[in-house]
């Protein structure tokens, strides 16, 4: 649904959101996973973030900040990666991951669905979930929000919810910084009674009904939920004009959605 | 006459008689990425079963798994890159093709080979933490620091290897060999954790040759740590091979499509690509692009 006022589309506003997810971290390696999050993540960095550390998603840090997918740019750094283990590690790093599923209590789950011993339909593996978890900030993009990623309780947890880190004991819970979720609908995250996902706001044209209907479980809410800010007219001018003019965006976020 | 080091130059074929049931093997590169892929060809001709494979998977673990050579497999995701998940690696283990898994995270998995090439039991991390790969694993233990903080860490097992298979751009015949890629992988530290390691490289050069265009810090493996080398040009197909050769995208979109298709649309890529030796693999897949273009 466009917006009335400056004509943002649903991706401009998810686009926007993930930006904000990146907005205080300062100097730090924003890693995003996937399309949006890579929109979101080169948008903080020529607005409200430019100290932020990007790269190509291979092995280079980008001095600049091309369009998506685009890499011919000064470099800054080498990050292969065996460096970027290191990274995680030291912790100055925000993870924009993807999510299969998410749970109440903000675990995430990518490694396959149903039983482990034999899935019902595998999928990546655990990649670097259980690393990004316990280690450094984390933060997932779901482009479909809907009762089947947000689950009363992920079939297999990659990603560390802030209870379950607590539970294992301090050396998980240290680090455990589990940010934003945000999805074609609302931000949302974790910071609910009894650390569970919590609704900070639901983007423009969507209701809080309407975000509690994709939701599988009980979603906790103030009594007054906020709607996501609009693009600026410069963050719309960068994305259309600058970071995404062949409007690959849509093919997460179809315009209409 | 002054002597040099030993020439350590063979086949595809004598490296994998230089294999046995039951091994433990580690593949390098990083998922559709500088995969040593003429190598597992050679290991689908053989008789090779029962293998254990570590690998950061892409169509190695695929192509293995689909022929069934696998009894345990270790590994943190198998993925294709331009293609997010593996076919023949799904259907493998929703079929419950794969006697055995371990599943860790990616970062667990490199502490197991440093394990392993430094010769300790474990590392310490804090990757796993709460995490299904301790209750999916629950033989991968916790240890307690010794020290005044007392935090309890993932004791990450070593990742010990019989052999190491990777691909790299450049060798000279003694094994010294280099990546002129983005990235080294961690293609070292597989040689480490290996009693053995076998490199196939795109061309055999002189050791001179190694340094001419190329810094010398891209020199990954020194040839105390390589018991074989074979020159086998396009020997990563259909995998990046960076700067010699990027991802055959078409291809792997072929591979992928027949891996996720009927038994028929198997066999059907099985009999053009694989039923041959690597000459003819390679011809295969020129006369593929040929088609395509």
């Amino acid at each position: 649904m466009s917006d009335p006022r400056n004509g943002s589309t649903r991706a401009d506003v998810c686009a926007a959101a993930i930006a904000d997810a990146f907005r205080d971290d300062g100097e730090i390696f924003g890693s995003p996973m996937g399309l949006l999050p890579m929109l979101g993540v080169r948008l903080a960095k020529l607005t409200s973030n430019p100290d932020l550390v990007i790269s190509d998603g291979e092995s280079l840090f980008l001095a600049g900040v091309p369009p998506l997918f685009g890499t011919g740019d000064v470099v800054e750094g080498w990050i292969p990666f065996r460096k970027v283990f290191d990274v995680v590690a030291h912790g100055k790093r925000h993870v924009m991951m993807g999510a299969t599923q998410v749970d109440r209590h903000g675990n995430q789950n990518i490694s396959a669905i149903g039983d482990w011993a034999r899935p019902k339909r595998q999928l990546l593996g655990s990649r670097g979930a259980p690393g990004n978890t316990v280690n450094n900030r984390t933060s997932y993009w779901v482009p479909r929000h809907s009762p089947r990623v947000f689950v009363e309780r992920v079939d297999i947890v990659t990603g560390v919810g802030p209870r379950l880190a607590r539970e294992a004991g301090p050396a998980a819970a240290r680090y455990n910084d589990i940010h934003r979720i945000v999805s074609n609908l609302a931000v949302l995250d974790v910071q609910g009674p009894d650390d569970t996902v919590r609704l900070l706001s639901v983007h423009p044209g969507v209701s809080v009904e309407e975000v509690r209907a994709a939701t599988g479980f009980e979603l906790d809410a103030p009594a007054d939920v906020p709607t996501t800010r609009e693009p600026t007219t410069e963050e719309l001018i960068l994305i259309r004009e600058v970071l995404d003019p062949e409007g690959l965006r849509f093919r997460e976020v179809p315009d209409g959605d | 006459m002054t002597k040099g080091p030993r020439d350590k130059q063979m086949s595809l074929d004598e490296v994998v008689g230089e294999l046995q049931d039951g091994m433990t093997i580690g593949i390098g590169g990083w998922g559709s990425r500088r995969k040593p892929m003429a190598l597992v060809r050679a290991i689908l001709r053989s008789d090779l079963k029962d293998l254990t494979i570590v690998s950061w998977g892409g169509a190695d673990v695929g192509l293995l798994a689909r022929a069934g050579r696998i009894r345990k497999l270790v590994f943190a995701f198998v993925s294709l890159d331009s293609v997010p998940l593996e076919p023949n690696f799904q259907r493998a283990r929703q079929e419950g093709a794969i006697p055995e898994v371990v599943e860790l995270d990616e970062g667990m998995f490199q502490a197991g080979l440093r394990a392993a090439a430094e010769r300790l039991p474990f590392l310490p991390m804090r990757a796993g933490l709460g995490t299904d790969v301790l209750v999916n694993q629950p033989w991968i233990r916790t240890v307690t620091s010794p020290y005044a903080d007392g935090e309890e860490l993932v004791a990450v097992p070593a990742l010990r290897l019989d052999v190491a298979l990777v691909h790299l751009n450049r060798s000279d015949r003694h094994g010294n060999a280099t990546y002129l890629g983005p990235d080294p992988y961690f293609d070292d530290l597989f040689a480490m954790a290996a009693d053995r390691t076998f490199v196939s490289c795109e061309q055999v050069v002189d050791t001179a040759g190694l340094t001419v265009d190329t810094p010398v810090q891209r020199l990954l493996l020194s040839r105390m740590l390589v018991s074989g080398v074979v020159e086998t040009p396009h020997g990563a197909h259909f995998t990046t091979c960076t700067p010699d050769y990027e991802r055959d995208e078409r291809f792997q979109r072929a591979y992928a499509a027949a891996a996720s298709g009927s038994d028929e649309d198997w066999a059907a890529f099985e009999s053009r690509f694989l039923a041959g030796d690597e000459a003819s693999y390679q011809a295969a897949v020129r006369s593929f692009g040929e088609e395509q273009a």
